[in-house]
């Protein structure tokens, strides 16, 4: 199968980009290194190309209706220009991925995963019968970019095109390249402050070089998926693969804060009994006791038995220590809890803590 | 997989096709991995090394170098039994990536199997099959 890149593809190669294959996509991992550019974000702030990531707009009389039948959040009481998270499940509660949904002014859009996009469309597009809306997928329309971090805001504010100083976290608004149309929010997945900007797909290098230019003397830096994956694994925000599948329920991965139960949305019957009756794994945040790093796919094992799977570990850039995400049995989900984690057949201690690992600095304002 | 940054390869090393290098020093085999590798393996965060005394057959894993995303084995690119391990890289694993040919050293081995030494590359073929994509 042919990689897709993005149109910043070239511009990724001139910054020294290492380039992997991701969710059918070829993409940045890391321009000069995964931990330097965790950092800049957590100290300064950082500059992501996520056009891989699918936007598929939902217009119609029935949309809201729809959006609250298809996702599991409640988007009834959600102002214009807002954003929020939910997840997509299949009729027994599984994951078919997860979104953020942004309602606009005569719109809502619902951004999904790279890998998932087709998947989505399909899926998305069957449980539209009986609904008066109209779907498009207008992941070409624009060019997704992140910029995250605490500096963000000064940065963007010196270029003058957006006005963000007073946006709202998880709030967006419209901006204007001269006569096109972009999206910003305060939206985000690395724990920092910081933005998603939708910008007209043309524009997408005028606004990525902008940006870098006006955070030089601020170490802002581009940022490759590696440090994406970091930073989201320290503020604990799941990821399509790893936490959530099609095996695993939004209850079972700790994202029933996502979840509105009194609504009546696919799949939440099992999410309700699973709520009520308990359910047999959960994710768990742990750090390593003993010398080692879990990785994804690691057994998980108490007295001598495989009890559970880690689904994302790696050492955290910012806390400095080997932590870990996996599924065990509710038993040994409380904090201080400890098991072993099988390490190249060693079992090796770990102990249940508190999660997100990394706490958020800023939430803006 | 590929960057901006220039990669080493010094002529006093052999190769062996799995990013491995090895240095005859008098009657010890000193092994470690190439400039390319812990280039494409980025920040290295963890090593785990044999223990020593260990004997190993060139071919066969003797570690795994962690990097913040991966973990990777490393494997003996020349028969022998394990005199000594970089017990430096415990603290400071980022040496094998500042200084891959030096300070980065994995193991030393004593006695080694000099025949395992005819199998491996010289530092113009080692290159050319990278650039090539022949082995990556």
């Amino acid at each position: 199968m042919d990689l897709k890149r993005t149109p910043l593809y070239d511009t990724h190669r001139a910054l020294g980009a290492k380039m992997v294959e991701f969710g059918g996509w070829e993409m940045p991992v890391q321009y000069q290194g995964i931990l330097d550019e965790h950092r800049a974000v957590r100290n300064a702030a950082g500059l992501f190309d996520i056009d891989h990531m699918g936007q598929v707009r939902v217009t119609g009389a029935d949309a809201l209706k729809f959006l609250n039948h298809l996702l599991t959040a409640n988007f009834s009481d959600m102002e214009i220009n807002s954003a929020k998270y939910a997840v997509m499940c299949y009729a027994d509660g599984t994951c078919v991925d997860d979104t953020f949904v942004y309602r606009l002014k005569n719109e809502y859009m619902v951004v999904v995963n790279a890998g998932n996009r087709d998947k989505d469309n399909a899926w998305i597009k069957a449980q539209a019968a009986g609904f008066d809306i109209e779907l498009k997928d207008v992941s070409d329309e624009f060019y997704m970019l992140a910029f995250q971090g605490p500096k963000a805001e000064a940065v963007l504010q010196k270029l003058g095109t957006f006005n963000v100083a007073d946006l709202q976290y998880r709030h967006a608004r419209e901006f204007s390249l001269g006569s096109e149309r972009g999206i910003i929010a305060r939206t985000g997945y690395t724990g920092e402050d910081g933005f998603e900007l939708f910008v007209p797909n043309a524009r997408g290098k005028e606004v990525w070089d902008a940006i870098l230019e006006a955070g030089k003397d601020d170490g802002v830096l581009p940022i490759g998926l590696g440090a994406r994956d970091s930073l989201r694994f320290e503020a604990k925000f799941a990821l399509y693969g790893h936490e959530i599948d099609a095996h695993t329920t939004p209850i079972e991965a700790a994202l029933g804060w996502a979840c509105d139960l009194n609504k009546n949305f696919i799949g939440r019957d099992v999410l309700l009994k699973q709520k009520l009756e308990g359910t047999t794994k959960k994710l768990v945040g742990f750090e390593m006791l003993e010398r080692g790093i879990a990785r994804a796919g690691y057994e998980i094992a108490s007295n001598g038995n495989v009890v559970g799977v880690v689904t994302s570990g790696m050492p955290a850039p910012t806390l400095e220590k080997n932590i870990g995400l996996g599924y065990v049995p509710p038993e040994l989900a409380k904090v201080g809890a400890e098991f072993d984690v099988i390490i190249r057949g060693k079992p090796t201690k770990a102990r249940v803590v508190k999660t997100p690992f990394y706490a958020n600095r800023a939430r803006g304002k | 997989m590929s960057s901006g940054k220039e990669i080493s390869y010094p002529n006093d090393v052999k190769y062996a096709a799995s990013h491995e290098w090895v240095k005859i020093d008098g009657d010890t085999a000193i092994v470690g991995i190439s400039d390319y590798a812990q280039d494409a393996l980025g920040d290295i965060v963890f090593v785990e090394l044999p223990t020593v005394g260990m004997e190993l057959k060139a071919g066969d894993a003797f570690g795994v170098v962690e990097s913040v995303k991966a973990a990777s084995d490393v494997y003996m690119p020349i028969g022998g039994a394990i005199a000594a391990t970089n017990d430096a890289l415990k603290d400071a694993p980022e040496t094998v990536n500042s200084d891959a040919f030096g300070a980065g050293w994995l193991l030393k081995v004593f006695p080694y199997n000099a025949a395992d030494l005819d199998k491996l590359m010289d530092a113009a073929t080692y290159k050319s099959k990278i650039e090539s994509g022949e082995i990556h």
